[in-house]
């Protein structure tokens, strides 16, 4: 089982706040990979939120080919983290060219595209990117995309924290999601780890998602671009997050309705039960099947945690005015906010969602039993 | 034989008939209840003559001998009273001294039941055993990564929809403009299919209404039924149990004179219409009501003449296209009912159903389509039809269901299969491997009939006489004296006791699997088999 760590807080915090948390939850991941995602962020990313910044691995021949690529798209690089690394890696992490964080001016001629427009370049890029370099085996891509950064290696998430130099300056960030990988695939791909991103939205996942099969060929057939590329069972809680807000322009609360249905007969007795049964018909091969525990963050800096029906997975929410931390374990909580009141502390059970709002002044639980907030 | 008997080329001995009847003499009280209860009157009481030797051990006495006569049961051998082996005389035999038995090997009657020209027809199943559901198994079991369920305690919703879903993006957008949603039943994945009230005695027919009612109304299962061509008894169209009823319409319309005069009446919509086009165990052949089936009650339900063979067409004649004969018609019983009620057609397995179902697509009334496989049963055929025509139903499921997944519709149109779901006595097995292979649901007949009413059919040419109304057990047959044989709340009772069991084991099947949410529509990852060309065809897991 792996294990997660989310945190949003009003002032910018270090990377290592997440890394520090992942450590005392060691026994629950083996220390075969982690995965960051850093968004919000400060320092001189601060001062170019609209600059698209591109995450990822990348050879020497790759880099090249990088260049190349987005000098002929028109992308001038605007600013760009270096991370130097010793010559030796960690045991049991590959020796990698580079790491490349770097800021993008747009292309002159993007000056008149929509945002939507320019919001589907912008995969289109990153899409393109990726299968560039599974073909030559040159470049890994995270994500592309202003005010994101995501750093994925395989190794043990304190071993690697320190490789990296996640404590540096440039990566404080005032939302930061972190996963502890227990890989259950014995060739590590970088593509399946978590957390995973499309269009602002990002999830990482606990647990296996047994009717993965069903919803990858239903996203798949959805004509999305990004829909794809399904390298981890939990990839597609992303993409559904992302198809239930951008494309049915739902709240995160009805994410829940979505991969987790309330059972006929509670339908019926729901004050929206009329809409919840339309959107539990037409939705029916995104129902999840769990066990999972899922937090995700969306492009307006929500953070959430959601439980699958199931309710097998751990998962916390708690915190303070203004920082507020998701964690698989409690362990995990007191070590990135041990001045909380631990009496606060919430566990999100089958119905539940736990949202913090941009504002980061309180949890809110959504049941789902419930009425919705959502104006209909 | 006597040697001056004249040898025709039919002249059959009892060992070239597939059943020989085995009597015992020493057992048998000659109570003449065997020769009474024999549907086809096999067997009859028969005078032997039989010489008996009296040889004494007193040397130089001669041996003597007398002829005595002794009363008994005879089996006939011309071909039209051929015993069928469904041991009615057994079960009546209070001294167990009858029995059928299967011949050794191929029997000779085969080719001579055509006389006058007449092939055989008959009713029953496919006769032929096995088949590639039985050797699916379920190897995605959930073992440390995810915790199987605990298939008696954990919560499960194994429902499923039958109706056209429309895409979330218009859903919603519907739903907010207040537009017309097609409707949409949540109901459970086993369906009973269309068995009419014509070919099923009353009896029957009751009884499984009334099982069906009870799982519906006091054990909160939503199970379904279609009443098969042959319409549906007026009172039961104008009471609230309608709602259980998916109303099939077929190319003879048999009875839908009588339905379209109760639409005024009826308290509640039917749960769906099917149309049928075709059916599993004789595709492009119509349905088949023998005339002596038809009796008072059955020709005023079908309103025809009594004692008239009922053949319905092949097709339905008013249409000669499939834009006229599933659009047209999808979209006029819609229409009947307010666009309240689905309608789905229901066709036979065929290597033509991707043609249909791309129709279908394009539709929007059109509900679901449900296809029948080579193993379906029927009460009356041809047996070359039966043996011969049609398309498994795996791989022309499996077919159907990609072609909906490569075109984005695998949740808009449901796909229900029939044709030898159980027909081996495995049927949750068969049902979980056919909705993972996409099925929303399973359609079955035979299994009721044998599960729910004892039905003596096998995969072995075992009775099969449905088509002359002659069923021993009065399951499908239309004579008081038979039917009476079969009591109404003790059918019920068995379909109950089949659907729960039936619940019990999908369960002891998903479990494992992890699943208890959602029923685990198209889950294909769950599904292997130790045939290599089988799994690459269901494009499911090899594994030996």
């Amino acid at each position: 089982m792996c294990r997660l760590f989310a945190i949003t807080s009003e002032t910018p915090l270090s990377p290592m706040v997440a890394m520090e948390a992942m450590d005392v939850m060691r026994e629950g991941h083996d220390g075969s990979g982690v995965g960051l995602f850093l968004r919000d962020l400060s320092g001189p990313f601060e001062e170019m939120k609209d600059a698209p910044i591109l995450s990822g691995i990348f050879s020497e021949a790759g880099i090249k080919r990088l260049d190349r690529h987005m000098m002929d798209l028109g992308f001038m690089t605007k600013y760009r983290i270096s991370i130097k690394v010793p010559k030796v890696p960690p045991e049991g992490t590959p020796r990698r060219d580079l790491y490349l964080i770097r800021a993008y001016e747009y292309p002159e001629e993007w000056d008149i595209l929509s945002q939507a427009d320019k919001e589907d370049r912008l995969v289109q890029i990153r899409l393109e990117l990726r299968r560039m370099g599974e073909a030559e085996e040159d470049m890994i891509v995270f994500s592309f995309w202003p005010d994101v950064i995501m750093i994925k290696e395989i190794g043990d998430p304190m071993t690697i924290a320190r490789y990296l130099g996640f404590d540096r300056k440039e990566l404080h960030a005032r939302i930061i999601m972190a996963q502890g990988r227990q890989n259950t695939n014995y060739a590590i791909n970088l593509y399946a780890c978590h957390p995973f991103f499309l269009q602002g939205f990002a999830s990482m996942t606990n647990g296996e998602n047994t009717a993965f099969v069903p919803i990858r060929e239903y996203l798949s057939s959805r004509g999305v671009q990004g829909y794809g590329g399904y390298q981890s069972d939990s990839e597609v809680f992303t993409h559904i997050l992302h198809y239930t807000v951008r494309r049915l322009g739902l709240t995160v609360e009805t994410y829940k309705h979505v991969i987790t249905p309330l059972q006929d007969r509670t339908i019926e007795g729901h004050p929206d039960g009329a809409f919840l049964k339309q959107l539990k018909h037409s939705c029916r091969r995104l129902t999840i099947d769990g066990p999972n525990c899922v937090i995700g963050c969306l492009p307006d800096h929500t953070l959430f945690m959601v439980q699958d029906r199931k309710k097998l997975r751990p998962g916390v929410v708690g915190g303070k005015p203004g920082r507020w931390a998701f964690s698989s374990e409690i362990c995990g909580l007191d070590a990135a906010i041990p001045d909380r009141d631990k009496s606060r502390d919430f566990q999100p059970m089958h119905l539940d969602t736990t949202i913090v709002a941009p504002d980061r002044q309180e949890i809110d639980i959504c049941s789902q039993t419930a009425p919705l907030h959502q104006p209909r | 034989m006597l040697p001056d008997r004249p040898i025709t080329p039919t002249t059959l001995s009892v060992k070239d008939l597939p059943w020989q009847i085995h009597w015992d003499k020493d057992k048998c009280t000659l109570c003449g209840r065997c020769t009474a209860v024999c549907p086809v009157h096999a067997i009859e009481p028969a005078v032997f003559r039989k010489r008996m030797f009296n040889a004494s051990l007193t040397p130089g006495q001669a041996p003597t001998n007398v002829h005595q006569v002794y009363h008994g049961i005879r089996q006939r051998t011309d071909p039209a009273y051929a015993c069928v082996g469904c041991a009615s005389c057994t079960l009546v035999c209070p001294n167990d001294a009858i029995m059928p038995m299967r011949s050794d090997e191929s029997d000779k009657l085969r080719y001579h039941i055509n006389r006058g020209g007449q092939p055989r027809s008959r009713g029953g199943r496919r006769n032929a055993p096995g088949g590639i559901l039985d050797q699916i198994k379920f190897i995605r079991i959930s073992m440390l990564t995810d915790p199987a369920l605990d298939a008696g305690r954990h919560e499960f919703e194994l429902r499923t929809l039958l109706g056209r879903v429309l895409p979330p993006e218009e859903n919603m957008r519907r739903f907010r403009e207040k537009g017309w949603i097609p409707p949409v039943r949540e109901i459970y994945p086993l369906i009973i299919g269309g068995m009419s009230f014509g070919a099923l005695s009353p009896n029957m027919w009751e009884g499984l209404q009334l099982g069906v009612t009870y799982l519906n109304e006091e054990l909160g299962l939503p199970v379904r039924i279609c009443t098969g061509e042959g319409g549906c008894p007026p009172r039961l169209l104008r009471s609230r149990f309608l709602q259980y009823v998916i109303l099939q319409i077929a190319s003879g319309y048999f009875g839908w004179d009588e339905i379209i005069h109760a639409l005024p009446e009826m308290e509640v919509d039917p749960c769906a219409i099917e149309i049928k086009y075709g059916q599993g165990a004789k595709p492009g052949d119509g349905g088949l009501l023998m005339w002596y089936k038809v009796n008072k009650l059955i020709a005023a339900i079908r309103g025809v003449p009594e004692g008239v063979s009922l053949p319905s067409p092949p097709t339905h004649q008013t249409k000669y296209s499939i834009e006229e004969a599933v659009a047209k018609m999808i979209q006029s019983m819609s229409m009947a009912w307010g666009f309240r009620v689905p309608v789905y057609p229901k066709i036979s397995g065929t290597s033509t159903a991707l043609a249909v179902l791309n129709n279908l697509t394009r539709n929007p009334y059109a509900a679901g389509l449900a296809i029948d496989g080579e193993d379906g049963g029927t009460g009356a055929a041809y047996n070359v039809s039966m043996n011969h025509m049609g398309h498994p139903i795996a791989s022309n499921l499996r077919d159907a269901y990609l072609t909906l997944v490569k075109v984005g519709k695998q949740n808009e149109i449901p796909l229900f299969a029939g044709g030898g779901v159980g027909k081996n006595g495995n049927l949750a097995a068969n049902a979980a491997a056919l909705i993972m292979l996409g099925a929303s649901g399973v359609q079955i007949g035979k299994y009721v009939m044998q599960a729910a009413a004892g039905c003596l059919g096998s995969e072995n040419d075992r009775c099969n006489i449905c088509n002359i109304g002659l069923c021993p057990k009065g399951i499908t047959s239309q004579d008081p004296r038979l039917y009476r044989r079969l009591d109404v709340d003790m059918v019920a009772q068995r379909v109950v006791d089949l659907f729960l069991s039936f619940d019990v084991e999908l369960k002891k099947i998903v479990a494992p699997l992890g699943r208890s949410t959602a029923l685990p529509i198209g889950m294909s990852d769950a599904l292997g088999i130790g045939d290599a060309a089988a799994a690459e065809r269901l494009n499911i897991k090899y594994v030996v």
